[in-house]
């Protein structure tokens, strides 16, 4: 009876102290620290908590770099507001909806991922708010007539082929496994590596995010006897199936996959040893191949290197800084510009075509070494 | 003896919660000893109150992180799902872990046979679709009740909860539905507005938060009309003793299957709804989770009791959106709250009058030492 | 299909390695089941506490993620001590859970659904408190066992990891339907899951029972979870919520509140996923786990071998 008492009160203390840390701090930071104070706001929108949080954090990072360097030496600030969608699809339309009524927003970078893209777009386009994505890579995306729509990246029509064109130039890969993970992401990529890759093609399977156990998928690769397996998802499945298989005795099948499993998270999944050697491609540049002091100087902010999509999203927030500073303090006024914009940025020379996908598109192939994942070579 | 023994916390918090109680119970008292014109009033003034909800946008109420009409709306579809899965749970007493499974298939049936984009491509309008939604949610709750029903409480429960999962694993691998792309351009209710936009528009959620108090209002009345007709009066028989209301002529299966075809209906309404405010679904939007959410706002307001389970879908949808500061904690937040609530609260926050009586029934029972 | 007959026996095994975990799950729900009449939907997070709480205790011993695999003798300690770690974490939170969650509940007579709800609440409580504890991210365990082919059987190739697995299930369950059969706390257990009311009358402590039980399933779950990380070498916050699921379908598959059951059930379902997996592909696997429930429900209302922990074995 005491015992159950304590811990009653303990709950409830626990209770009391957490809901009051929450109010106090929501007191001291309000969203992103002096965001609110500013005239005009750039919005982050995508996840910062909940599964795929480190990937936003790098989007966040990225456009945060950009905004903070131009705050340092002008004389009307830029703020950055944060909409924590947590990946979600059902919580972007309300995001998004605050986002538009919010006057002082006059650009967003993101939503990072696909499927809240689709949530949420029509919402920007009704408000003529323009948007910048430097994750979503879900071709469709463009068709949708979005006339705020922009891509500073190469979509999944452009990354699926060059998968396969590196399975079966470089690689040389005779027979080829391809799995996905049922996500748009990942089901729209591995479609069009097998319609790429043809009769190399000899047997597919499907799995479900969160799925742990991959028994019967690797006891398909094994005895399809595939030299390659391309899987088209997310690292943290996409690493489990890489140890399993490995386990399992298929070491030497080597893993291709795309941006969705490049990441440390993969290694960390899959373990250094099952990992090695395994080839990821993504449309974006590496951070030590950007250009100017962009790597140094996100190191030295934020204490990390760059990660994947953090100079894109830099570029992406110094398309708005420039818009900002001819002037063109309204949306319309913005959206046009951008539309019309050409320009170097870290990653690329940005400009973009009447569908809002970017012109200049980069493809990466990496590869895991030693537990890191480096740079291979552009695949062309 | 302990510190919080010597400091009498324990026994403070449970005078505070009697204190509490009181304030509960003195007002409805005071209620309904009111006359029938001044009730009607006030009730007139607080639905008034409701309505300008929205515009009023309180400073103490409004969500500072999200659109708040948007927040409303979400509350108020939620209050729909919660008064249906009411009707399974709280009235008929069958244990539903998969009640999204109906909301699902209603969000679903819009979407297919509304959007242009669907495979189906029949493209009607929002309106058509609702009547198919809820026909079909209802549907799905008899080819689920069907083999089901004969099954005992906690069996069932697992069984609902795998079927809510089917649903959702169909909608995410089957091309016809949209697999893990979904569909989009989902129909949005009829209505234009004077300058020949779009009434229920993407950027004004307002209109969607007053559609929804709307069904809300209907379905509290429906129900509570339901619940003290025969139907309702058999449903209260098999939850208090299926046995027993089988001996005295009730034919249990037969009502128990309207309960869940009744709760499938009022579950695929607020998919209805929820499909067309979104204009994009996908399965993602119809996790087991939500199932849970939805259960808990019933138990936590008090299952059984239409009003307690509105006030427990509006705690269980408000207040994650209305401190979206705590951010990382809120879901650790959320779970502690609901460990405390229902050990203080057994009865839910709000209980049915009748199951208030029984519980204090046992109370007494336990105390006596009777049963331990 | 054709994939399914030559790859049976491998499907098999890989069938029943995993079927060996969701067993040593579902015999947790099975037990508290049997003494409370209750789901503990909380019981996928003891299971998840066992499974950092071995990670936890290799650390300590200064294992890094990527180390090689250290020396058979080395091994087998490092393997006893992440189990004990494993199981006294998940007993204890099992305690804790029964003591937070469930006993005041318990002293107010609460309506069954209600101890549902504050199990859920557990149950988000721990998961999410790992969640923050460990950023969301996946925590890699320390490489112990590298897989190498022992035997074949019939064609299939049966590996060290999967035989120290599946032993060690049976083992444990050997175990605990032995303590259950043949001690006085056994029979405890036994008493109340019979005639609660009648064993209060013959002195039996009813509390301690419940308190037993949830140890008792604790400790099985926390040997789930360290073979649960040797199989897949890493873990997440969230890694109990499908688990716990697929546990407690296996446990209804066998017939809730039944020790054999729950073998039983679990070696099924793990071995159905496995073979419809094989037929309509992955994408379909939970799917099958929980149409093949449904079936199984529909002529056997109570599970394969019929419910009640004390009456199947008086």
């Amino acid at each position: 009876m005491r015992f159950q008492r304590m811990a009653r009160m303990t709950v409830t203390a626990a209770v009391v102290a957490l809901a009051a840390a929450g109010c106090g701090s929501s007191d001291g930071s309000g969203g992103s620290g002096d965001a609110g104070s500013c005239k005009y706001q750039i919005g982050y929108f995508g996840a910062l908590t909940g599964d795929s949080a480190n990937l936003g954090i790098n989007i966040r990072n990225g456009a945060k770099l950009a905004i903070d360097q131009y705050n340092k030496d002008a004389k009307d600030c830029v703020g950055l507001k944060e909409f924590d969608s947590a990946g979600d699809p059902a919580q972007a339309p309300g995001l998004a909806r605050k986002a538009v009524t919010d006057k002082t927003v006059l650009g967003i970078i993101g939503p990072a991922f696909s499927g809240e893209s689709k949530a949420a777009n029509g919402t920007f386009d009704q408000g003529k708010l323009p948007i910048i994505t430097a994750s979503a890579t879900n071709p469709a995306l463009a068709d949708n007539g979005w006339k705020i729509f922009h891509r500073i990246l190469g979509n999944d029509a452009s990354q699926g082929p060059a998968a396969a064109r590196y399975i079966k130039d470089v690689m040389k890969a005779p027979k080829v496994f391809v799995v996905d993970d049922a996500t748009e992401y990942g089901k729209g990529l591995a479609t069009i590596v097998k319609s790429d890759l043809g009769s190399a093609v000899i047997g597919t399977d499907t799995v479900q995010a969160k799925q742990t156990d991959f028994a019967a998928t690797v006891t398909k690769i094994k005895a399809s006897g595939a030299k390659a397996f391309f899987y088209g998802g997310y690292y943290a499945e996409g690493g489990l199936l890489r140890k399993q298989l490995t386990d399992a005795g298929g070491k030497d099948i080597v893993m291709v996959a795309a941006d969705g499993v490049k990441d440390p998270g993969f290694v960390k999944a899959a373990g250094q040893a099952a990992a090695e050697g395994t080839i990821l491609t993504c449309p974006c540049l590496p951070p030590s191949k950007t250009k100017g002091t962009f790597a140094a100087d996100y190191k030295a902010a934020f204490k990390v290197d760059a990660g994947t999509y953090s100079g894109e999203a830099f570029d992406a927030a110094t398309v708005f800084i420039e818009g900002i500073k001819a002037g063109k303090t309204t949306r319309e006024a913005l959206n046009d510009f951008i539309g019309s914009f050409h320009g170097e940025g870290v990653t690329k020379s940005i400009a973009f075509d009447a569908k809002g996908e970017v012109t200049d598109k980069v493809i990466w192939a990496y590869k895991v070494k030693a537990g890191q994942i480096v740079e291979e070579q552009e695949i062309k | 003896m302990t510190i919080s023994d010597r400091l009498g916390l324990a026994d403070r918090l449970r005078a505070l919660d009697d204190r509490r109680v009181q304030l509960v119970t003195r007002p409805r008292q005071w209620w309904n000893g009111l006359p029938k014109p001044v009730q009607w009033v006030a009730f007139g003034a607080f639905a008034v109150l409701l309505v300008l909800l929205p515009i009023l946008d309180p400073p103490i109420l409004s969500t500072p992180d999200s659109d708040f009409p948007t927040v409303l709306f979400i509350v108020g579809v939620y209050c729909l799902a919660a008064l249906g899965l009411n009707i399974v749970v709280g009235l008929a007493g069958l244990l539903d872990l998969g009640y999204v499974g109906f909301y699902a298939v209603g969000a679903y049936s819009v979407a297919v046979f509304g959007s242009p984009s669907s495979q189906l491509a029949t493209a009607y309008p929002w309106l058509v679709c609702v009547p198919i939604a809820i026909a079909l949610a209802m549907v799905a709750g008899v080819v689920l009740g069907a083999p089901t029903l004969r099954l005992r409480g906690d069996y069932l429960a697992i069984v609902t909860l795998g079927f809510g999962e089917i649903v959702r694993l169909t909608a995410l691998n089957s091309g016809v539905l949209g697999g893990a792309a979904g569909i989009s351009d989902v129909p949005a209710p009829p209505g234009e507005l004077a300058d020949g936009s779009r009434l229920f528009g993407v950027i004004d959620a307002k209109p969607y938060y007053w559609l929804a108090l709307g069904l809300i209002f209907v379905i509290v009345a429906a129900s509570r009309n339901l619940e003290r007709s025969r139907v309702g009066r058999a449903w209260l028989a098999i939850r208090e003793d299926e046995d027993a209301a089988e001996l005295m002529g009730v034919p249990t299966f037969k009502f128990k299957l309207w309960a869940f075809a009744m709760g499938a209906a009022v579950g695929g309404l607020a998919g209805a709804v929820f499909a067309g405010q979104q204009g994009f679904i996908n399965p993602e939007s119809f996790i087991i989770q939500l199932s849970i959410l939805f259960l808990a706002a019933v138990v936590v307001g008090g299952a059984g009791n239409r009003l307690g389970v509105v006030v427990g879908a509006i705690l269980v949808a408000y207040l994650p959106e209305r401190f979206r500061e705590l951010a990382e904690y809120r879901i650790l937040v959320f779970g502690l709250a609901l460990i405390v609530m229902s050990v203080f609260r057994p009865q839910g926050l709000l209980p049915s009058r009748r199951r208030a009586v029984e519980l204090a029934a046992r109370q007494d029972q336990v105390e006596a030492g009777v049963n331990v | 299909m054709q994939f399914l007959l030559d790859n049976f026996w491998d499907l098999s095994v890989t069938g029943l390695t995993q079927g060996a975990i969701y067993a040593l799950i579902a015999l947790g729900y099975t037990l508290v089941y049997g003494v409370l009449r209750l789901i503990n939907f909380a019981h996928s997070e003891v299971f998840v506490t066992g499974t950092f709480a071995s990670i936890f205790v290799l650390h300590a011993f200064g294992l890094g993620s990527d180390d090689p695999v250290p020396s058979a003798g080395m091994v087998v300690l490092y393997i006893a001590a992440a189990a004990v770690g494993a199981m006294v974490a998940s007993a204890a939170t099992a305690l804790v859970v029964e003591r937070v969650a469930y006993r005041p509940l318990r002293r107010r007579n609460a309506p069954p659904l209600v101890f549902l709800i504050s199990a859920i609440g557990a149950s988000f409580a721990i998961s999410e408190a790992f969640g923050v504890l460990v950023d969301r991210n996946n925590v890699r365990v320390p490489n112990l066992i590298e897989p190498q082919t022992q035997f074949h059987l019939f064609g299939a190739s049966v590996n060290n990891r999967q035989l120290l697995i599946v032993a060690a299930a049976i083992v444990m369950m050997l175990c605990l339907d032995q303590f259950i059969r043949r001690t006085r706390l056994g029979r405890g257990i036994r008493a109340v899951s019979q005639d609660p009311d009648s064993a209060a009358l013959m002195g039996v402590n009813k509390d301690r029972v419940i308190a037993l039980t949830f140890i008792l399933g604790g400790l099985m779950a926390g040997g789930a979870a360290v073979l649960y990380d040797l199989q897949f070498g890493v873990t997440r916050f969230n890694a109990g919520f499908v688990l716990g699921i697929k546990a407690f379908t296996a446990a209804v598959l066998g017939g809730i509140g039944n020790l054999r059951g729950a073998l039983l059930g679990g070696l099924l379902l793990g071995l159905m996923e496995n073979y419809g997996s094989a037929i309509i592909g992955s994408e379909w696997r939970d799917v099958v786990a929980f149409v093949f429930l449904i079936v199984v429900l529909m002529f056997r209302p109570t599970g394969i071998l019929g419910e009640s922990l004390g009456k199947a074995r008086a």
